[in-house]
């Protein structure tokens, strides 16, 4: 892949000039290009070793209240002149004419990584596959089947829009992943562990695909003892870095400007007022390097932000993206993403983080008769209008009388976001972070969660145990 | 005609020495409209195409076979040569296997399905978009409780794909689908709920918008002063559109390539009884009324039907060419793929259980005390296909001397789905051709564990 613009500027300016011929408030081109490789073993095999390569623009035009898009996998001029023009369909004939877009200075940015992932042999990647099968499968006869996965890509962006814009990014990302079953007398179950950076090769430099093999297996071997979860209301303690999933779900997307806007959160009128327990700090931070939901600049072009949306209980911002701010009169919040140059981009978190407390992991536990503790948590989904989420756990434990004992199996809690959030007691100092990858409205964007260890006083544990 | 089918055997040919190569090309034409408040707030179209080539190194003396792929999205001359040659590269690094191979034709024959609606291509867009708007505005005038309507979707597409391979694997199939989709939000006081409706077809011309805007409305306003019910062990009555969504979890486990990779909860029970005597289950993409319907399969063999489940006996499992391989059988015509980007795997097209003879108002009358469930969240963190563990986020209806009584919300229901499937109390007569790889009834499970209070 080469460090040549994907498209020159002369061309961007003709063809954002074409996007507004027949008027239009905005026209916007996003060029991609994204290189990418993946690797599976699975039953002791390496089966497949993938590469993939995707290219192309997409074009929006933006008329009033009403966005037209097209793309096309032909970075050509001709090209991109036919995308603008099926863009800019939705503009109406004869409307307010003609502008010269001229287009800001270009500053490249280097790659998001030091060790390309194209400078490193397929054979080398290959090897790490093969170590952590072997750590898994070393940990306990019960570990009955493995699958490692790898995968890189390098993502180059360009965002020019008609309003002089131009803004580029170049995000080498790496994921390494594995799956474990365990199989004994109560039949099989499963543990998971993954690590994905806004990095290149040099992670594994840092990060040992042995121990995350491990923690995998760990977890399949522990659940096979695993008793029943409970049912019921009940204070559950997660600890750091469990996935901060929770948060994500319980407010974060209710926080995006887009459901603000169309009145569909809870969330909505709420800036100013206490929506969390006053332990809750809530930040969205794009601009935390090697993160698995970091960049420089946004799909829309603006700088990665740190944005404070709790503060100390108090809700203080919503997430914003070019449409939903304009609505506003104020600027984006650099959560504009979008998963390919083929979507359109809409209001999308980055890293959610909840920053750390004062209390003791440890004396939180101590301090809890009876509950659940949950070391991992799975996905989540989240109804941002009623507030109803659920989130699955796939590393579980009970708390009895102030200490961690019996495994449990896997469950969703379900809870209500702004009750939930009122509901958190304790907040520790163990801050850690985990790697997720978030869908809405069919569109999948990487992002990082993190979160100390910290109790929520009830919530409802949906187990089969009465 | 199209071009697809020349060119991928154009990429065949150039197969070097005894190495076999498969093409797999796909273009398609996408159209997607957004309405909001009665004016359009997205309009996207737009044609996107890619390849994805799998080479397969034969071994020295029977030591056995390497894979390697490779994909782009684009079907430029250059992209496309350097596409083979990443994949041949890539199959140099596989772990020798004598079962991995490319499919060959089986003798089966075809049985074409005509999944083309030529009405599609002549719609205009204008059109189109009065369809959004006509939904948006069937959904704000059907109730005076509906106070937003988040969404109104049209959209449609049409896709051709070509496959060719070295073992004589000719295959071209096209298929054209619409949809209509709409999210309303119904308020009373405080209080605000959500319901979604939709209606999908081949076609414009099947697309039915009062169909998607009263089951939207229906769903959102029933929900209204929903509550928490208390923890507690009933029977449940799940919806058409949940049931479809359980037998596509279920039928993880009944993929060959699960059953031989010791991943499905199924393994070594073929033969045995796994459901109640009433669970009749097949995959048929011969079924023209089936969403997920199809004449060819993911690598080029004839769709056909096969019967999993009768009279809750295990009867098999799907298989592609590798799966099927490995499991000492032979392939069941089910390989599956997410597009140009993605190797076949062993999967469901179009699974149907068997009907039985009470519509929902009979089975909800039959079971007379329990939960009714209209939707169900967190499927994808928990449910575990491998270890059979249940548990999701639900809402619903109580259901009261055998009627829908009060609406509940913030509730899960748990089970495993081994033991779900042999306390099958009821399968409705309801029959619904959903989209996703399986139609759905009204179904009534008995003794699972409600959490909520």
């Amino acid at each position: 892949m080469s460090d040549a613009a994907l498209i020159e500027s002369p061309v961007l300016e003709r063809v954002l000039h074409e996007a507004l011929a027949r008027g239009g408030d905005m026209a916007e081109i996003f060029a991609e290009d994204r290189q990418s490789q993946g690797a599976a073993l699975d039953d002791r095999r390496i089966e497949e070793l993938s590469s993939g390569r995707e290219r192309g623009a997409g074009i929006r035009v933006v008329v009033g209240e009403t966005t037209g898009f097209a793309h096309t996998a032909d970075l050509s001029e001709a090209g991109l002149l036919a995308a603008a023009e099926a863009a800019a369909a939705v503009a109406r004939e004869g409307g307010s004419g003609v502008r010269t877009v001229v287009l800001g200075a270009r500053s490249a940015v280097g790659p998001t990584a030091t060790e390309m992932p194209e400078s490193v042999t397929k054979a080398t990647k290959l090897e790490l596959l093969g170590r952590a099968d072997d750590a898994a499968r070393s940990t306990g006869d019960a570990i009955s089947q493995v699958q490692v996965g790898y995968g890189d890509s390098r993502r180059r962006v360009l965002i020019a829009n008609s309003d002089g814009l131009l803004a580029e990014d170049d995000l080498v990302r790496t994921r390494f992943s594995v799956v474990c079953i365990a199989t004994g007398d109560t039949g099989m179950q499963t543990g998971y562990e993954s690590l994905a950076r806004t990095e290149g090769f040099e992670v594994f430099e840092r990060v040992d695909v042995d121990e995350i093999a491990r923690v995998a297996a760990g977890r399949a071997l522990s659940k096979l003892s695993a008793r029943p979860a409970p049912s019921g209301e009940l204070p559950v303690v997660l600890a750091g870095g469990s996935g901060g999933i929770l948060f994500h779900e319980a407010c974060g997307h209710g926080l995006e400007a887009d459901h603000i806007v169309k009145d569909t959160s809870v969330y909505v009128g709420q800036i100013g007022q206490m929506v969390a327990s006053p332990l809750v700090t809530l930040v969205d931070d794009g601009t935390v390097g090697g993160e698995w939901g970091a960049f420089r600049v946004d799909d829309e072009g603006r700088p990665a932000a740190r944005n404070v949306l709790i503060e100390n209980g108090v809700l203080t911002d919503y997430m914003w993206d070019w449409l939903r701010a304009r609505k506003e009169g104020r600027l984006s919040s650099g959560n504009g993403r979008r998963q390919s140059y083929q979507h359109l981009p809409m209001v999308r978190m980055t890293n959610t983080f909840v920053l750390a407390g004062e209390s003791d992991p440890d004396e939180i536990v101590a301090q809890t008769p009876k509950g659940v503790y949950v070391a991992k948590l799975g996905g989540g989904q989240v109804n941002t209008t009623t507030g109803d989420f659920v989130f699955g756990t796939t590393e579980a434990y009970l708390i009895e009388n102030g200490h961690i004992t019996e495994p449990l199996r896997d469950a969703n809690l379900i809870g209500n976001g702004p009750e939930v959030l009122r509901r958190i007691d304790a907040v520790a100092t163990d801050f850690a972070t985990t790697p997720g990858t978030c869908g809405k409205d069919g569109q999948s964007v990487p992002v990082g969660c993190g979160q100390p260890t910290l109790r929520i006083s009830g919530v409802t544990v949906g187990g089969t145990a009465a | 005609m199209s071009e697809l089918p020349d060119l991928a055997r154009t990429i065949v040919e150039r197969a070097e020495g005894s190495e076999a190569v498969e093409a797999y090309l796909a273009r398609g034409h996408d159209t997607e409209i957004r309405v909001f408040d009665g004016e359009v707030e997205s309009l996207s179209s737009a044609t996107s195409a890619g390849v994805g080539i799998r080479v397969i190194l034969p071994g020295e003396s029977g030591e056995g076979n390497r894979l390697g792929f490779a994909w782009a999205g684009s079907l430029d001359a250059d992209v496309v040569d350097a596409t083979l040659a990443e994949a041949r590269d890539n199959a140099r690094y596989a772990t020798p296997d004598p079962d991995v191979v490319l499919a060959e034709p089986d003798g089966r024959a075809a049985v074409e399905v005509d999944l083309w609606d030529e009405t599609l291509e002549k719609l205009a867009t204008q059109e189109k978009v009065a369809m959004a708007l006509e939904l948006e505005r069937a959904v704000r005038g059907a109730d005076p409780h509906i106070r937003q309507v988040s969404s109104a979707d049209y959209g449609d597409g049409s896709v051709e794909v070509a496959l060719a391979s070295t073992t004589g694997i000719t295959a071209f199939t096209r298929r054209t689908s619409a949809f209509l989709s709409v999210s309303a939000i119904a308020g009373e006081g405080a209080d605000s709920q959500t319901g979604g409706g939709f209606s999908v077809g081949r076609g414009p011309g099947s697309l039915d918008p009062d169909v998607a805007a009263h089951d939207a409305v229906l769903r959102a306003v029933r929900m209204l002063g929903a509550t928490k019910a208390k923890s507690g062990r009933c029977t449940v009555v799940f919806d058409p559109r949940v049931v479809s969504t359980l037998l596509s979890v279920i039928s993880s486990a009944m993929s060959g390539e699960a059953v031989v990779k010791g991943r499905s909860f199924f393994a070594g029970r073929l033969g045995e009884s796994i459901a109640v005597p009433s669970v009749t289950l097949v995959d048929d993409p011969t079924d023209p009324r089936a969403y997920g319907a199809a004449t060819y399969d993911a690598e080029g063999l004839a769709c056909r039907r096969n019967a999993l489940i009768e009279a809750g006996v295990l009867q098999g499992f799907l298989y592609d060419t590798v799966s099927a391989r490995r499991g000492g059988t032979t392939s069941t015509g089910s390989a599956v793929r997410g597009g140009y980007a993605g190797t076949p795997g062993a999967g469901c097209r179009a699974l149907v259980l068997e009907p039985g003879h009470l519509d929902q108002d009979a089975v909800l009358a039959s079971v007379g005390e329990g939960l009714f469930v209209q939707s169900v969240t967190g499927v994808h963190s928990g449910v575990n296909a491998v270890s059979g563990d249940f548990s999701v986020g639900a809402e619903g209806l109580m259901i009261r001397d055998g009627k829908l009584a009060e609406p509940v919300r913030e509730v899960t229901v748990a089970s495993t789905l081994q033991r779900m499937l042999q306390s099958i109390l009821h399968i409705g007569s309801d029959l619904q051709w959903l989209p996703g790889i399986a139609a759905g009834q009204t179904l009534a499970i008995a003794d699972m564990q409600l959490s909520g209070d």
